[in-house]
C-alpha cells in the first residue's frame, strides 16, 4: 500500500513529464499546464498523506523497491526513505512547486515552447523528489545529477539567446565540479563503511570503535564541496546569479526555493558524519558567513531585480550553512522552510512585475507601481518585512535564530552574520522604494499598459505571502514543534533546549533594530530623497568593485579559463605539432617507398607474366637448393 | 612390374613433361597473341598432367590419375571463361595483343 502511494508520489511528475513531452503540443498551452499542475498537485496530497501516516508511525517508511547494485559485500538497494526529513522537504518542494506550475500558466501563456517548459519542470519536480526520498546516498545522486540537468535545461529555455545559453553552461559547469566532489565523497563512505544507506550508515557510525576520522573528514569535506555547488556557496557561487536568465517561475522554483536547498538537505541527512567532524563544520560554518556577507554587499548595488533577489537567495543560503556548521541543523531547516515561502513570493512577485512591464527587469525604469499593482506590492512587502526580520513575520524567528545560534558559539561569525541581515533588510527595501513608489520612470508606452496581473499569478503570492507571515509558527523559540518533530532525525536536540533569557532578548532587540536601520536607510536616500541609481558608467569606487560582483568572474576567468586555455595552446602549437610531425613521418616513408612500387604495376601483362615465370624459377631452385 | 613403363622408362616421360613445360613456358613469354599465351598456359597444364599420370603409374597408386581427371574439368572450366573473357575483350578494344591491355595499371 504505502509502496504503491509512494511510487505514485514519485512517478506522479514523471507521469506529466511524459505527457508533455509528447502530447504537450498537441492538447493546447493550457491544457498541458493544467497537466503539469495536476501532476505535482498528485504529488502534493500524497506528500500530505505521508505527513500524516508518520504520526502513527514515528519511525519512517523504509520502501525498497529492487535490489540494486549488489558486488561482492556492498550491496545497495533501490529504495525510498520516507521520514520526518524527507517528507518535510517534500511537503514545501511540491507545494510551493503546485503554486509555481499555477503561476506558471498564466505567466508563460504568450510562450511558444509552454508545453516543453512544463515537461521540463516536472522532470525536475521527478528529480527533486527522488533525491529528497532516496534511502541512499546513490539515489540521491541521481536526483542531484537530474535536477542540475533541468536546471540546465530551464536556465537556457530561451535558447536563442546566447547570454542565457552561456549561463546555463555555466551553471551546469559549476555544479559538475560540486557533483564531482559529492561523488567522491560517496566513494570515501562506501569504502569505510561498505554501504550507502542512511539507515545503515548510521548504525555503522554509531556502532564503530575506532572510525578513521581522517578519511570520515575527507568524506565530509568532499560532501560539502558538493553541497558548495548546488547550493552556491563561495568558491561556487557564481553560477547562480547568472542563473536568473531562466524564466522567473524557473528562478523561484528551483533557485530559490527548492534545488538550492539540496545541499543543505543533504547535510541535514548526514548530520552523524558532520557531527563527529568538527573541523569540516568550523569550515562549513566560516563559508557559510562569507558567503552571506559577500552576497549581501554585492546585492547592495545591482539594478537588475531578479539580481537583487539572486544575491538576497546566496546570502539567506549562506546563513543556513552557517547554521549547518554550528551544528544546528534543525534552525537551517526552519530557516530553509520560511525562505523558501518568502523567496518564492519575491521572485514570483518580481514576476508579476517583469510581466507587467514587458520584460523589463532593470530598477532603474521601474518605480510607482504600488497603485496599479496593489496585490503584487502588499504580497512582496510582506515577503521583504519577512526577510529583513522584522517581528511577526516568518523570516524574523528563523534568522533570529540563526543569529542566537551564532552568538552562542562564535561571536565573530555573529557580527558577520548581523551585518548581512542589516545589509539584506537594506537592499531588499532598496528593492521595494525604487520599484513600487515614487513616479514611473519606464516610457510612454509601458506606463500606458501596466497593469496587475492576472488572478493566476495573484493567487499564488497571495497564499505565498500568507505562508510568509505565519511561517514562523512552526518554531516558536521556547516552544517549536519543528525541533520536536525532527527529534527522530536529529537526536541530540532532546538534551539542548533554549533558554530565552535576557541575553536573547537583547540579541532580538539587536537584529530587529538592526533590520529596522538597514530599511530605515532605505526608505532616506531611495523614498524621501528619491535618489535612482545612475548609469552603468557613473558608478565608481567600491561600488563599482561591488557591481562588478568583486570581478569574481573575471578572477575565476584569468586563473581557470586562461590558464587552461593557455596549457591547451602549448599542447596544441608545440606538443602536438612535434607529435604529429613524428607520426606522419611514418606515413610519409611508407608513401614515397609504395610510389616506387606502384611503377612496377604499369598494366603490361607481358611483364607480369615475366615476373610470374621467373617468381617459379626461384621458387623451384630455391626447392632444389634447399635439399 | 608388369605395364607400360617396362617398354619406356619413366626418366623418358619426365623429359617429355619438362620439355612441354618449358615450350609453354617460352610460349608465355614470347607470344603477344592472347590466345597463344592461353594454350601454352594450357600446354604447361598438361605437361603436368602427363607427370602426373606417369608417377600414378610408377607407384601403382590411382590417386595421381584422379587428381588429373579434377584437374582437367577444372582447365576445362577455366579455358570456357577464360575465352569468354577473351572474346568480350576482343569486341571491346578490337584487339587480344597483350601489349595493348594495359587498363589495369597501379
Amino acid at each position: 500500500m504505502n509502496t504503491n502511494i509512494a511510487l505514485l508520489l514519485v512517478l506522479a511528475p514523471f507521469a506529466g513529464f511524459l505527457i508533455n513531452v509528447f502530447f504537450g503540443k498537441s492538447v493546447g498551452k493550457t491544457v498541458s499546464g493544467i497537466i503539469g499542475t495536476l501532476s505535482v498537485a498528485i504529488s502534493f496530497a500524497t506528500s500530505i498523506y505521508f505527513f500524516n501516516a508518520l504520526t502513527a508511525e514515528p519511525k519512517g517508511f523504509n520502501i525498497t523497491l529492487f535490489d540494486w547494485i549488489h558486488v561482492s559485500n556492498i550491496k545497495i538497494d533501490f529504495g525510498f526513505l520516507l521520514d520526518q526529513l524527507s517528507v518535510l522537504w517534500l511537503l514545501f518542494v511540491t507545494g510551493i512547486g503546485s503554486l509555481i506550475h499555477l503561476y506558471s500558466i498564466s505567466y508563460m501563456h504568450d510562450d511558444e515552447n509552454m508545453h516543453k517548459f512544463f515537461a521540463y519542470l516536472n522532470l525536475f519536480v521527478f528529480f527533486m523528489i527522488t533525491l529528497v526520498v532516496g534511502s541512499n546516498l546513490l539515489v540521491l545522486f541521481i536526483g542531484w545529477e537530474g535536477v542540475g540537468l533541468c536546471s540546465y535545461l530551464l536556465i537556457g529555455f530561451w535558447y536563442k539567446n546566447q547570454d542565457y545559453n552561456d549561463a546555463a553552461k555555466k551553471a551546469f559547469i559549476m555544479n559538475r565540479i560540486g557533483d564531482l566532489g559529492l561523488l567522491i565523497g560517496i566513494f570515501i563512505l562506501g569504502h569505510l563503511f561498505s554501504t550507502l544507506d542512511y539507515a545503515t550508515l548510521k548504525t555503522a557510525i554509531a556502532g564503530a570503535t575506532n572510525i578513521d576520522l581522517y578519511w570520515l573528514s575527507a568524506a565530509a569535506l568532499c560532501l560539502f564541496i558538493g553541497a558548495t555547488g548546488k547550493s552556491a556557496q563561495i568558491p561556487l557561487y557564481t553560477w547562480l546569479p547568472d542563473a536568473m536568465a531562466g524564466p522567473t517561475p524557473v528562478s523561484a522554483l528551483i533557485h530559490a526555493a527548492t534545488m538550492v536547498t539540496a545541499g543543505i538537505f543533504m547535510i541535514t541527512r548526514l548530520n552523524f558524519i558532520f557531527d563527529l567532524t568538527p573541523d569540516v563544520q568550523s569550515i562549513i560554518a566560516v563559508i557559510g558567513a562569507i558567503t552571506a556577507l559577500v552576497a549581501a554587499t554585492i546585492g547592495l548595488v545591482q539594478n537588475d531585480i531578479k539580481k537583487v533577489l539572486a544575491y538576497s537567495t546566496v546570502s539567506q543560503l549562506g546563513l543556513m550553512f552557517l547554521a549547518l556548521g554550528l551544528g544546528a541543523y534543525e534552525v537551517a531547516v526552519f530557516h530553509v522552510i520560511t525562505h523558501a515561502f518568502f523567496k518564492a513570493c519575491l521572485f514570483l512577485g518580481s514576476g508579476s512585475v517583469i510581466h507587467a512591464l514587458h520584460g523589463e527587469q532593470d530598477m532603474r525604469k521601474m518605480g510607482g507601481l504600488k497603485k496599479v499593482m496593489p496585490i503584487t506590492f502588499i504580497t512582496m512587502l510582506v515577503s521583504s518585512l519577512a526577510i529583513s526580520g522584522v517581528p511577526v513575520f516568518s523570516g524574523f524567528f528563523s534568522k533570529d535564530e540563526i543569529l542566537l545560534t551564532a552568538f552562542h558559539h562564535n561571536i565573530p561569525l555573529w557580527v558577520v552574520a548581523s551585518v548581512a541581515s542589516i545589509m539584506t533588510a537594506f537592499y531588499m527595501f532598496r528593492l521595494m522604494f525604487l520599484t513600487f513608489f515614487n513616479a514611473f520612470r519606464g516610457t510612454e508606452e509601458q506606463k500606458h499598459h501596466l497593469h496587475e496581473s492576472p488572478a493566476l499569478i495573484t493567487f499564488p503570492l497571495i497564499v505565498l505571502a500568507i505562508l510568509a507571515t505565519i511561517g514562523g509558527l512552526i518554531s516558536l523559540p521556547g516552544n517549536s514543534w519543528l525541533n520536536e518533530y525532527l527529534t527522530p532525525i536529529l537526536p541530540k536536540l532532546a538534551s539542548e533546549e533554549h533558554h530565552l533569557g535576557s541575553t536573547e532578548y537583547l540579541l532580538m532587540a539587536v537584529a530587529v533594530v538592526g533590520g529596522l536601520v538597514g530599511i530605515g536607510l532605505a526608505y532616506a536616500k531611495y523614498n524621501k530623497q528619491n535618489t535612482v541609481p545612475g548609469d552603468d558608467a557613473s558608478i565608481t569606487g567600491f561600488a563599482k568593485v561591488l557591481y562588478n560582483k568583486y570581478y569574481l568572474d573575471e578572477i575565476y576567468n584569468f586563473i581557470f579559463v586562461k590558464s587552461v586555455n593557455e596549457l591547451s595552446k602549448f599542447f596544441r602549437d608545440q606538443v602536438e605539432t612535434n607529435l604529429s610531425a613524428f607520426v606522419f613521418g611514418f606515413g610519409k616513408v611508407t608513401n614515397s617507398i609504395s610510389l616506387q612500387g606502384k611503377k612496377v604495376q604499369n598494366g603490361s601483362v607481358g611483364l607480369y607474366l615475366f615476373a610470374f615465370v621467373l617468381g617459379l624459377c626461384a621458387i623451384i631452385s630455391f626447392l632444389f637448393l634447399a635439399q | 612390374m608388369n605395364n607400360i613403363l617396362n617398354q619406356i622408362g619413366i626418366e623418358n616421360y619426365i623429359f617429355l613433361s619438362v620439355i612441354l613445360f618449358c615450350i609453354g613456358i617460352f610460349g608465355v613469354l614470347y607470344r603477344r597473341n592472347a590466345i597463344i599465351v592461353f594454350m601454352s598456359i594450357e600446354i604447361m597444364l598438361n605437361a603436368v598432367n602427363l607427370l602426373f599420370v606417369a608417377f600414378s603409374t610408377y607407384h601403382q597408386d590411382a590417386q595421381g590419375q584422379v587428381f588429373v581427371f579434377f584437374s582437367m574439368a577444372v582447365a576445362a572450366a577455366e579455358v570456357a571463361v577464360g575465352l569468354a573473357i577473351l572474346v568480350s575483350i576482343f569486341k571491346n578494344s578490337g584487339s587480344i595483343s597483350i601489349d595493348t591491355l594495359k587498363n589495369l595499371k597501379g
